[in-house]
C-alpha cells in the first residue's frame, strides 16, 4: 500500500546586526531585535498559523488517518518563545492528536556536521532535549539542516541511536533507482534512508502558483492520481519542504490550503494512507545501500553544500567559525553557547553566497556577498576574541580540556566529601540525641533512685555507662573535623 | 559605414579619460569590420594611431582661400595630413572667413587643450567641421562631449546625416549641481538636435533625460570598457603584503567630485583600531591642500601620503602595489581607474554613484557619504584574505569580459537603428 511521507522544516535565523570593525571588542551583542521580531511575526502570521491551524484542523476531522511530521530548529523555538508562543501551542495540541511526529535536527540549524562530530552530536541532543521538553516525546528520527547527508553523517547518525534519517532523493545519488523506496546508509545498515522526492515536493513548495507551469492549476486529486499512478512497488513518497513555503512561497491566495485540506480524502479514496518518518522506518524493510560519498544537501539545482561552501570567503568563515568548536564546547558557558549557535546558523553562509541563482536571492541587510562576509568577519573576530579572553589561546585545547576536568573532578569530590559530611553530621546529631536521651533515662532512673531510696549502685553502674558516651562522641567530631580540613 | 567622428582628445597626448574613451570605442567600432571611419581632433601630434581610421586635423583644414602649391602643403602639414585631402577640403570652402585669424594656409590654430579661451575654440571648431561635412561622405555623426556638439550639429545640418553624441559627462557631475549655464545650453543644445544619445552609464542617462528634458527613447546607455594592460604593465610584480603593511589606495584628480574627504575621513576610522595600514592619495587637484589640512588635524599624517601627479607606468606601479583601490566619488559618469585596478588585481571599492558600479559585481560598493561602511570594508580587505583573494581573482577575471569589441558591436547596432527611423 503506497504511504505519505509529510514532514515541514521550521526554522527561522536570529538576524544579525549591523556590526562594524570599530564595534569590535565593545559591543558584544550581534542581534537586530527590530528585524527578528518583525521578521517572524510576520512569518507567524502569514503562514506558520493558518497552515498549522489547518492541519491540525485535518488531524481531528481525519481521525489517525492524516498523519505529519515537522522539525524545529533550536533558535526557531527560543524566537517563537518569545515572539510568538502561539505557534508552540497549537503544535504541542497538533502533538497532542497524536498524528504529528517530532523529527531531531541541530540545534543552530549549522553546518556542523561537515565540521565536528563532537559539536554535532551535541547539538542534536541539545535540540532533542528541547523538544521532549515541549513535546514529551523524544525524536528517534534525525534530519539534518538542510538535509544535508554524506555516508559519514549517517554513521554518526546511527551511533546516536537515531533509526532514520532524511535526505534528498537527488538525481546524482540515486541514478536509475526510484526515491519511492527505503534505503539504508552504506556503513551503517540500521539507519534508514528516506529520500525525498524533487518533483512532487517541488509541484508543491516551488510551483504550486506558477501560472506557467503546465501542471497549472494543481489538484490535490490529479496529485493524487499522480502518485497511485506509479507501478505498485514504489510504497513511500517523501514530500519534505519548509512550512515557509505554506503562505510566503506560495500565497495563501493561491488556495494551496485548500489544496491540503483535500489530500486525505482523494488519498483514501485511492488507497493511500500518510505515515510518520518513524512509522515508516519501522514498518518498511530497506531495499539496499545508497552510497553517498560527497556531501548532499536539497539547496539548489548542485544539491550540495556549494551554496553555503562555494566560495574562499565563505569557506574562510566557516573554517574560522568551527576552528574554536572544541573550546567553545569545553568551556560550556552559557553566553557563549548561546552566541555560538546563533552564529552557525547556516544562512549566514548562505548571505555571502556568489553563486548566479534562478531564484531571487534574499540578503538580508546585506547588499552584496562582500557585505555579508565583513558583517559576519567583525563579529565573528568579537566572538572568537571573548572566548580567548575567557579560555586564553596560549592554552591548547587538550590542556584546557585537562585543567577542566581538575576543576570538574575538584568539584565532584567536594560535593562527595560534602555529602560525607552531612552523614556524619546527622550523625552526630542522632548521637546527641540519643545522649539527650540516656542522661533523660539516668535522670528517671536518679529521680526513681531518689524515690525508692535504694539501688544506688545500679545508678553508679548506669552514670559510668554515660562517661563512656562522650568518649565515643569525640571520636566522631574529630572525624568530621578531619574530613573538612581535608575538603579544604 | 562611414562615420564622421568628432573628439577633442585622442591617445597618446590625454588629458583626461575621454581620450581613452575615444581610442577605445573608435577602435571596437573599427573591429566590427567593414567600417570607414573619419575622425577629427583639434590639434593631432601625428603619433596617433591611424591604423583603423583616418584622422583630420582641424587646424590643417582650410577655412579661406590660399594659393599654395602642393610642395609647400606636404612641406607644411605633410606630417599629419596628405596634402590631396588638403587641396580636396580647400574646394569646399563655403564661406568667407578671411575675418578670422588664419594663418599661411588658411587654418586656424588649435591649442588641442582646454585653454581659457576654450568657447572660442569650441567655436572655430564648429565652423571647420562646416567644411569637412561638406567634403566627407558619411552615413551618420558621432560626436563625443559637449565640445564638439557643435560642430556635430553643424555637419549634420550640412549633410542631414544622423547625428549622434556621446555624453562621456555632464555639467552636473563636474559641478556638483552648480551647472555653468553657457556650458550647460551647449549640452542642451546638442542633446536637443541628436538623433540618438549615448551615455556611458544608467546615472548618466538619468541626469540627460531629467536635467536636460530629453526623451528617454533616444537616450540609450553605453558602458565604456577597458583595454587589456600593455605587457610591459602586466609585467610589473606585485609585492607580497600578507603579514606585512597594507596599502591603501585613492588615485585621481583631488577635487570635489572624487569624494577625496571621504576617503581620509575612512582612513581616519580605520587608524584609529588597526595600525598595519598605510592610505596613499596620488594625484593633484584643487582639494589637495586641503585634504593635507584634514589629515594633520586628524593626527594621521604619519600613515597617510601624497606622493603627487602620477603619469604612464608611475600608475600601474601604484595599483600593482595597493592592496585595496577605492574610489568614494560623489557623482562619476563612469570611471575607468577601478576597472584598471582590477585588471592590476587590485580589489576595488566604488561608490555606488559611480556609473561602473552598473557593470562590476566583483568589487565592494557603498554609498561615498557612508564612512562607515568604507572604512568597515578597508579593514575588512586587508583582514580577511579569503575576501582579498576572491576580488582580486573575480574582479580581474570580470573585467577581462568587458571588452571595447562588444561596446563596437553595441554602438553599430545603434548606428543602424538610428539611420533606420531617420529613413521611415
Amino acid at each position: 500500500m503506497k504511504t505519505i511521507c509529510l514532514y515541514f522544516e521550521i526554522h527561522q535565523i536570529i538576524h544579525l546586526k549591523r556590526y562594524r570593525f570599530f564595534d569590535i571588542g565593545t559591543d558584544h551583542y550581534y542581534y537586530d531585535d527590530y528585524e527578528n521580531e518583525r521578521s517572524i511575526n510576520d512569518i507567524v502570521e502569514r503562514s506558520y498559523m493558518p497552515a498549522l491551524r489547518t492541519f491540525l484542523q485535518m488531524c481531528k476531522e481525519n481521525g489517525q488517518f492524516f498523519k505529519l511530521a515537522f522539525s524545529l530548529s533550536g533558535c526557531a523555538i527560543e524566537q517563537l518563545e518569545i515572539h510568538a508562543p502561539q505557534v508552540l501551542e497549537i503544535l504541542q495540541e497538533l502533538n497532542d492528536t497524536g498524528c504529528v511526529e517530532f523529527l531531531a535536527e541541530p540545534y543552530s540549524h549549522g553546518l556542523s556536521s561537515l565540521a565536528n562530530e563532537d559539536s554535532f552530536a551535541e547539538e542534536v541532543k541539545r535540540q532533542s532535549e528541547k523538544i521532549y521538553e515541549f513535546f514529551g516525546k523524544k525524536p528517534t528520527v534525525l534530519r539534518n539542516s538542510s538535509l544535508i547527508y554524506s555516508n559519514d553523517i549517517g554513521g554518526q547518525v546511527a551511533a546516536m541511536g537515531f533509526k532514520g534519517i532524511l535526505t534528498e532523493g537527488a538525481k546524482h545519488v540515486l541514478g536509475w533507482k526510484s526515491p519511492h523506496y527505503v534505503y539504508n546508509c552504506s556503513i551503517a545498515p540500521n539507519l534508514k534512508l528516506l529520500l525525498r522526492d524533487i518533483e512532487l515536493s517541488d509541484d508543491i513548495c516551488l510551483r504550486f502558483n506558477n501560472s506557467d507551469w503546465e501542471g497549472y492549476p494543481l489538484f490535490a486529486d490529479n496529485y493524487i492520481g499522480h502518485i497511485a499512478s506509479y507501478p505498485q512497488e514504489e510504497q513511500v513518497f517523501n514530500i519534505f519542504m519548509e512550512l515557509t513555503s505554506l503562505g510566503i512561497a506560495q500565497p495563501l491566495s493561491s488556495n494551496i490550503l485548500e489544496f491540503f485540506k483535500a489530500l486525505p480524502a482523494c488519498a483514501k479514496s485511492q488507497n493511500i494512507t500518510f505515515s510518520t518518518p518513524t512509522d515508516i522506518c519501522m514498518k518498511m524493510k530497506s531495499m539496499g545501500a545508497i552510497d553517498v560519498p560527497d556531501t548532499l544537501s536539497w539547496v539548489d539545482e548542485e544539491r550540495d553544500c556549494s551554496c553555503w561552501l562555494g566560495n574562499p570567503m565563505q569557506r574562510e568563515a566557516f573554517n574560522k567559525l568551527y576552528s574554536i568548536a572544541d573550546r567553545v564546547r569545553i568551556c560550556n558557558d552559557g553566553l557563549l553557547n548561546q552566541d555560538w549557535y546563533y552564529l552557525q546558523a547556516s544562512n549566514n553562509f548562505r548571505f555571502m553566497t556568489t553563486k548566479p541563482s534562478s531564484v531571487g536571492m534574499i540578503r538580508g541587510i546585506y547588499d552584496s556577498p562582500f557585505d555579508a562576509f565583513t558583517n559576519y568577519m567583525n563579529i565573528l573576530g568579537d566572538f572568537i576574541n571573548r572566548v580567548n579572553s575567557l579560555y586564553p589561546d596560549d592554552i591548547d585545547n587538550d590542556e584546557l580540556n585537562g585543567l577542566l576536568t581538575t576543576i570538574k573532578n575538584q568539584g565532584d569530590e567536594i560535593e562527595m566529601k560534602e555529602k560525607e559530611i552531612l552523614r556524619l553530621q546527622t550523625k552526630l546529631n542522632k548521637i546527641e540525641v540519643m545522649k539527650e536521651k540516656e542522661e533523660a533515662k539516668a535522670m528517671v532512673k536518679i529521680a526513681k533512685a531518689k524515690k525508692a531510696k535504694a539501688a544506688l549502685k545500679k545508678a553508679t553502674k548506669s552514670k559510668q555507662e554515660d562517661t563512656e558516651q562522650p568518649e565515643k562522641l569525640e571520636t566522631a567530631i574529630s572525624e568530621v573535623n578531619k574530613a573538612t580540613e581535608t575538603v579544604e | 559605414m562611414k562615420i564622421l567622428m568628432f573628439g577633442w582628445e585622442f591617445p597618446p597626448h590625454i588629458l583626461g579619460g575621454l581620450g581613452t574613451a575615444s581610442y577605445g570605442l573608435t577602435k571596437g567600432l573599427a573591429d566590427q569590420g567593414n567600417m570607414d571611419i573619419t575622425f577629427c581632433l583639434p590639434k593631432p601630434f601625428g603619433d596617433e594611431d591611424r591604423s583603423f581610421m583616418n584622422i583630420i586635423g582641424m587646424n590643417n583644414v582650410p577655412i579661406a582661400w590660399r594659393d599654395v602649391d602642393y610642395n609647400y602643403v606636404q612641406d607644411r602639414i605633410g606630417k599629419t595630413m596628405d596634402p590631396q585631402v588638403y587641396f580636396s577640403l580647400r574646394d569646399h570652402i563655403y564661406a568667407d572667413f578671411n575675418y578670422m585669424n588664419v594663418n599661411d594656409l588658411g587654418c586656424v590654430e588649435f591649442s588641442g587643450r582646454y585653454p581659457d579661451n576654450l568657447h572660442e575654440e569650441i567655436n572655430n571648431y564648429s565652423i571647420v567641421a562646416g567644411v569637412v561635412a561638406r567634403q566627407q561622405e558619411f552615413d551618420i555623426i558621432h560626436a563625443h562631449d559637449w565640445l564638439t556638439y557643435p560642430a556635430g550639429i553643424h555637419a549634420k545640418q550640412v549633410s542631414g546625416k544622423p547625428l549622434c553624441i556621446h555624453v562621456h559627462a555632464t555639467d552636473f557631475d563636474r559641478s556638483r549641481g552648480h551647472v555653468n549655464p553657457t556650458v550647460y545650453s551647449i549640452e542642451k543644445n546638442g542633446m536637443n538636435h541628436a538623433d540618438c544619445i549615448m551615455c556611458v552609464s544608467e546615472l548618466t542617462r538619468q541626469t540627460v533625460i531629467h536635467q536636460y528634458y530629453q526623451d528617454p527613447r533616444k537616450v540609450f546607455t553605453m558602458h565604456n570598457a577597458v583595454y587589456p594592460l600593455r605587457q610591459e604593465y602586466q609585467d610589473i610584480p606585485r609585492p607580497d603584503h600578507s603579514k606585512r603593511e597594507k596599502v591603501v589606495t585613492f588615485l585621481g584628480r583631488i577635487t570635489m567630485q572624487k569624494g577625496p574627504e571621504y576617503f581620509v575621513e575612512a582612513a581616519n576610522m580605520v587608524l584609529h583600531r588597526t595600525h598595519n595600514v598605510r592610505f596613499c592619495m596620488a594625484g593633484n587637484g584643487d582639494m589637495m591642500n586641503a585634504m593635507i589640512y584634514l589629515a594633520a588635524e586628524k593626527g594621521i599624517a604619519d600613515r597617510f601620503h601624497f606622493p603627487g601627479f602620477m603619469r604612464g607606468k608611475q600608475v600601474y606601479e601604484c595599483l600593482k602595489n595597493s592592496d585595496v583601490y577605492v574610489m568614494p566619488s560623489v557623482s562619476e559618469p563612469f570611471g575607468i581607474s577601478p576597472l584598471e585596478a582590477m585588471q592590476c588585481g587590485t580589489p576595488s571599492i566604488i561608490s555606488k554613484q559611480s556609473g561602473c558600479a552598473e557593470i562590476l559585481t566583483n568589487c565592494i560598493k557603498v554609498d561615498y557619504w557612508d564612512i562607515h561602511a568604507l572604512s568597515d570594508s578597508i579593514y575588512s580587505i586587508c583582514h580577511n584574505p579569503s575576501l582579498f583573494k576572491y576580488l582580486q581573482e573575480e574582479g580581474k577575471n570580470e573585467v577581462d569580459q568587458i571588452t571595447w569589441e562588444k561596446v563596437g558591436g553595441r554602438i553599430l547596432r545603434l548606428y543602424e537603428q538610428t539611420i533606420q527611423n531617420g529613413n521611415k
